[in-house]
């Protein structure tokens, strides 16, 4: 019997154990899945629930539930890898050695990394929307919220969905619009980044659509502390800005068992081969998602093409074949605007984003980087598909890699 | 792409002024290009340019955070010697690419 174990059951880790599970023979394969969450989130849902549109209901399901039969859950926290032996020790004492190990424990939000941000006014007038908690706990605060400054603003680079805030803001003043008091509510969009997004024809489209809604946004902003007596952000080279409710992005980190196994960087996510996921010196070793430090989107839609070519590759070595495919970076996200409308963006390490039609070339029937209600329709229609295809590692029709077809190059 | 003359020597600079050979830097062409900038180098800047240098061409990818915790400065340090976009700034003086986010 051959072991192939997995840490993590969120998007990355669900995905593959539902391909592998099926691909492999069963009586030669047993797989593992180690995950210290029995619920499995819909993270990309959590974003609406702050504005009243998803509920608790709408994102939550048992991961248990999402992982085929013959697969063992085991609901436990890893402790250490060691990966010269291809053992996992989990904090409970138990081991587990493998042939194969698949690491996808995601990224978590440390609102501890800076101070202030769990001060006084934590969950009272300071907030974040990264976990259900959070979201929901938000949706309350909105709720009472009729004037004044909303500041939405972000820590460090890299973190989970870097289109979130944006869309964050772009609601937000939707909602304020259809509460009837948006000219009682300024909103700041404050970014350590020098524009609204990384990639510069987003960036140019995304502060236009920012500006059309009145959000200011103050770039260039690194945040050293969240001020709770005068409630005001302060930035490293002491800049200000004040607010009367505050929604943060905070630092985002990997696994604390990446840290304590010394396999990690600074903020504990894994270097690996960008194009293979593949540790080096541990062949036998991926890192699927957002547990890997790779130059693109900590998304689920990366974690879903990089799992459709981690899969083939994995089926290739287990044969004693060389791996063939690569993995080029490739990422998708829809970016909801308000007033029904969204725009999607479609790029890779190589390509930022573009405008065209996606996926089909010169149909659609989204439109990339335009606002249309299709676009839309789509990010609504994501939570079905994630549910009963992604997650179940269910092929979609989209291509894992990028194309250039139906896509328009401008400068 | 240009070339640009400073401190006696000739360097290829990029449209932002960024040099595209690292290969090409001095520390009497850091020295002019701060001037440039308004800043006069100390030990201290100088300090964070070799730095980043070293883990720039070691091919590792910097950040902000990671240069706050080379042990050389500190955050706040870091904003001070090079006010505005420090990472940026010192990318430029070290003779280095322009760092880039990816998202």
């Amino acid at each position: 019997m051959k072991n192939i174990l997995i840490l993590g059951a969120g998007t990355a880790g669900s995905m593959m154990a539902n391909k592998l599970f099926r691909a492999l023979d069963k009586k030669e394969w047993k797989i593992t899945v180690v995950d210290p969450s029995s619920t499995h989130y819909y993270q990309p849902g959590f974003l609406f629930i702050p504005f009243g549109k998803y509920s608790k209901e709408d994102v939550i399901k048992p991961a248990a539930q999402l992982i085929p039969k013959g697969v063992e859950f085991i609901s436990a926290e890893v402790q250490l890898l060691q990966a010269a032996e291809n053992k996992v020790i989990l904090t409970d004492g138990r081991s587990f050695a493998y042939d194969y190990l698949i690491i996808a424990t995601g990224a978590r939000i440390a609102p501890e990394e800076t101070p202030g941000i769990l001060g006084p006014l934590w969950q009272k007038d300071v907030f974040e929307f990264y976990t259900l908690e959070g979201a929901l706990a938000l949706a309350e605060r909105l709720k009472n919220f009729n004037a004044g400054k909303l500041v939405v603003s972000i820590v460090d680079m890299p973190f989970k969905c870097p289109v979130a805030p944006i869309e964050f803001v772009c609601l937000a003043d939707d909602y304020f619009k259809r509460r009837g008091i948006r000219e009682k509510v300024e909103i700041f969009y404050v970014t350590p980044l020098s524009g609204a997004f990384t990639k510069p024809i987003a960036a140019k489209m995304l502060s236009q659509v920012m500006q059309e809604r009145n959000i200011q946004i103050i770039s260039d902003f690194y945040i050293e502390r969240v001020d709770n007596e005068n409630k005001k952000l302060v930035s490293y080279d002491e800049r200000e800005v004040p607010f009367d409710l505050l929604t943060i992005v905070p630092l985002n980190k990997g696994a604390d068992f990446v840290g304590r196994s010394g396999i990690g960087d600074e903020l504990n996510f894994i270097p690996v081969d960008k194009h293979t996921l593949q540790m080096s010196h541990y062949p036998n070793v991926f890192v699927l998602g957002d547990a890997a430090a790779i130059p693109t989107s900590k998304a689920g839609s990366v974690a879903h093409f990089a799992g459709e070519i981690l899969f083939e590759n994995i089926m290739h070595i287990i044969q004693g074949e060389t791996p063939k495919e690569k993995f080029d970076g490739h990422s998708n996200c829809y970016i909801e605007v308000g007033g029904g409308k969204a725009s999607l963006i479609d790029f890779n390490y190589d390509t930022e984003p573009l405008p065209g039609t996606y996926p089909v070339p010169g149909v659609g029937p989204f439109k990339l980087l335009s606002l249309t209600r299709i676009n839309h329709w789509g990010k609504l229609a994501f939570r079905w598909i994630y549910w009963n295809l992604l997650v179940k590692g269910r092929t979609l029709p989209v291509s894992a890699h990028m194309s250039m077809k139906g896509k328009k190059i401008i400068s | 792409m240009a070339e640009k003359v400073i401190a006696g020597r000739t360097i290829q600079v990029n449209d932002e002024g960024y040099m595209t050979n690292p290969s090409e830097w001095t520390r009497e062409i850091a020295a002019e290009m701060a001037k440039e900038e308004g800043i006069t180098l100390t030990d201290k800047h100088y300090a964070v340019l070799e730095y980043i240098r070293e883990k720039a061409l070691a091919g590792e990818t910097l950040t902000i955070r990671k240069i706050g915790s080379s042990g050389i400065v500190d955050l706040k340090e870091f904003y001070q010697l090079f006010p505005g976009g420090p990472l940026k700034l010192a990318s430029k003086l070290a003779g280095i690419p322009k760092p880039t986010s990816c998202v």
